[in-house]
């Protein structure tokens, strides 16, 4: 029972990382109509550069400095390559972050190599927050937590009550009337983006340490919050909240469970009357736990097409 | 000024006939001549083994590439995970290769049978959609194909993969296809039989309908076709020729491995077939070409070739999002209004400055990779560079840069300029 608990806020604790770069890229899609590919790039390089500055600074800087930094480059990309293509349709742009993605994730080897980084937790937070029974919530774990909590609250607050998010919330859906009011909305365009990609990278700073900081970091996160972006409905805040606490919680009990799956593959098998390796008898539930948001995807998709919270229709 | 109209008839037919038969043409001789000329100039009269395997690569990413394009192209729908039918046909055609007595040339039909009924599985979730929202569950299916074949050492054999012996099966009037040369040739016929299938396959009102539902899929559904279903036919014919392209990558190698169900083979066949241009049949050919000519030629020199193609890949998307074969194209066009002579100075601007940018670009990330990774790269004297030739280095890349920035701008006034000029008139 103890042991459910931890893995439940371990769980959580993942899907609220997760949301933090769910909600950059929600933000950046509806706003800009562009599924930012190189958005887990962008967490990638907070990573790698939280865990250079925090060598250098200390990790209170590197919490500051390394998302500024990501917003900028963000910043830049928007500005002086996305917006050119973005007239040729949504998939010339998605192509261009596409090479985006590899191009900063080869220049990323380029400038801190191919071994994976040592990724330090800073001392106070390092070791047990509380024990239940036998099993152990790390001090660290519930950092992330309240920096997600933190960080979303933040973001809500300024949608909701600041006049730039006002004007933010009203780009996304009139756009035009907006700039007829006197508003500059590629201004706006390139905030939002150069925000999510500080959110992205404030992500990585603080994933690193529970992470393997290394080049194919990017890839493994990535495929996974798309995954949650589609199955929470592309363009939903909510959608994607509820999807990554989902993913999160699932995967976190799938690894830590030991629920053998051989038995039941060689029952269903047996019944179908097909004999089977003996390497499927030894099957369990955390060898294909990597499998299991790609699974909820595919049922998610046969059963509801737009995701939990999307609204757009079949052809969109 | 009109001519009779026999006259003009007669006059284009032989022309245009041969227009269309010359990317034809020049496939078959690129899988036929360069072997030949290995073969007659080497003492043993064998092809050089290097030149077979790389033209039985280019083969099997031109049929990937082009059954690709059968989405991207044809259907408007992008793909990130079309290496789970290829890989997943190779798989099947590999186990059955084992277990029955099929022909080797056969083969690659089983595959794509394979590829078919993953193809299937796709249309099923996800022909409803279309766009970004197509991408990222083809994403996700891709994904989770890749994770599968770690996950399931049972059937996708785990890190050896599943092997096989090309002359274990029946032979072919004394061919065994053990031999790298009869092997070859079967990949080579299958390659240009699977784009000639394809190429009838992009010719057909069904193929027609498709590039209805790209274009509008509303006002397709309002004439009465349902565009999930026009989708989900292309989805599984695609499906199909990746199988067969699969297959033949397994007939090269002899082995499915888990490498040729992974997202880096998806992100492959899609660089391939944006950069060669998904609006005309034959970019992706070309697309293909380059890509091989990258993985293989700059591969065997550089380690920096991944960012080579990501840039290279960036500066396709943003300056000709039509790709190689579309930027030809326009070329051609080009020259068709103004004449050959007076666009040359304008072009001689833009190629020097081509030139001089990618000169730049080589130098730099062959240094920054010589002196970070410490290779035994060709380049990897650069890391040893005393510091007075390191400062003229770094000066020439800056001014070789620079360089590159002025005649592009040079070569585009030049052919704003000659526009103007050509408008006025």
């Amino acid at each position: 029972m103890q042991a459910i608990a931890i893995d439940a806020l371990n769980g959580i604790s993942f899907g609220l990382l997760l949301f933090m770069l769910s909600a950059g890229l929600t933000l950046i899609f509806s706003m800009l109509g562009v599924l930012n590919f190189a958005h887990a790039s962008f967490y990638m390089l907070g990573a790698y550069l939280g865990v250079t500055l925090a060598a250098t600074l200390g990790f209170g800087w590197a919490l500051a400095l390394a998302p500024l930094v990501a917003g900028l480059a963000g910043a830049w990309f928007e500005r002086t390559l996305l917006r050119r293509v973005r007239p040729g349709g949504p998939l010339n742009a998605l192509l261009l972050t596409f090479g985006a993605a590899y191009a900063i994730g080869e220049l990323v080897k380029l400038a801190w190599g191919l071994q994976p980084l040592a990724a330090p937790m800073p001392a106070v937070l390092d070791g047990p927050l509380f024990a239940l029974g036998g099993a152990v919530f790390s001090r660290y774990r519930a950092f992330t937590m309240a920096v997600a909590v933190a960080m979303l609250g933040a973001l809500w607050a300024v949608l909701r009550v600041s006049k730039t998010g006002l004007i933010v919330r009203a780009a996304l859906t009139h756009a035009q009337a907006v700039e007829a009011l006197g508003h500059d909305v590629p201004r706006v365009q390139t905030l939002v983006f150069a925000l999510g990609t500080a959110l992205a990278a404030l992500a990585g700073v603080v994933a690193a340490p529970l992470a393997v900081v290394e080049p194919a970091m990017a890839e493994s996160v990535g495929s996974i919050v798309f995954v949650v972006v589609v199955t929470g409905g592309l363009g939903s805040l909510a959608g994607a909240f509820v999807a990554s606490l989902a993913v999160g919680c699932l995967q976190t009990f799938a690894v830590a469970s030991d629920v053998p799956l051989g038995a039941f593959v060689a029952s269903l098998a047996a019944r179908g009357g097909v004999a089977l390796s003996p390497a499927w008898g030894t099957l369990t539930l955390a060898q294909i736990a990597p499998l299991l948001p790609y699974l909820l995807l595919v049922a998610m998709l046969a059963v509801r097409p737009r995701g939990l919270f999307g609204q757009r229709g079949d052809d969109a | 000024m009109r001519e009779p109209l026999a006259n003009t008839v007669t006059a284009r037919c032989p022309s245009a006939r041969w227009r269309a038969c010359a990317p034809w043409l020049a496939l078959v001789a690129l899988f036929v001549v360069p072997p030949l000329v290995s073969a007659l100039a080497s003492r043993g009269a064998a092809p050089q083994g290097w030149l077979l395997a790389s033209l039985a690569q280019a083969a099997t990413m031109i049929v990937f590439a082009l059954s690709y394009n059968l989405l991207l192209g044809e259907t408007g729908l992008l793909s990130f995970g079309h290496a789970a039918p290829a890989g997943l046909g190779a798989f099947v055609a590999a186990h059955l290769f084992n277990r029955y007595a099929i022909a080797l040339p056969l083969l690659p039909l089983a595959g794509g049978i394979g590829g078919a009924a993953f193809g299937v599985l796709t249309a099923l979730v996800a022909a409803r959609r279309s766009g970004t929202a197509f991408a990222m569950i083809t994403l996700g299916l891709g994904e989770l194909v890749a994770a599968a074949a770690w996950a399931l050492p049972g059937w996708f054999g785990g890190e050896a993969g599943v092997g096989i012996d090309r002359a274990s099966g029946p032979a072919w009037a004394g061919w065994t296809f053990g031999p790298d040369r009869e092997a070859y040739c079967v990949i080579a016929a299958w390659c240009i039989v699977a784009s000639a299938a394809m190429f009838v396959l992009s010719r057909t009102p069904f193929a027609r309908l498709a590039n209805a539902v790209r274009d509008n899929p509303v006002r397709a559904a309002a004439l009465g076709v349902a565009p999930a279903r026009a989708r989900a036919a292309m989805i599984v014919w695609s499906a199909a020729f990746a199988g067969v392209a699969g297959t033949l990558a397994l007939v090269n190698v002899e082995l499915a491995a888990a490498e040729s169900v992974a997202m880096m083979r998806s992100a492959a066949v899609l660089i391939a077939t944006v950069t060669g241009g998904a609006a005309s049949f034959f970019g992706p050919v070309l697309g293909a070409l380059v890509w091989v000519a990258f993985s293989v030629g700059v591969a065997s020199v550089s380690r920096a070739w991944m960012l080579y193609v990501g840039l290279f890949f960036i500066v396709v998307v943003l300056a000709a999002p039509d790709g190689l074969a579309g930027f030809a194209a326009r070329q051609r066009a080009w020259i068709a209004r103004h004449g050959w002579r007076r666009g040359a100075r304008a072009w001689a601007s833009g190629a020097f400055a081509a030139a001089c940018g990618t000169l730049a670009l080589v130098l730099a990330a062959q240094w920054a990779y010589a002196v970070r990774l410490r290779d035994t790269d060709p380049a990897a004297w650069l890391a040893a560079l005393t510091p007075g030739a390191a400062r003229r280095l770094a000066a020439s890349i800056v001014v070789l840069a620079a360089l590159a920035v002025s005649f592009t701008y040079r070569a585009r006034r030049r052919m704003r300029a000659l526009d103007a000029k050509d408008n006025e008139r």
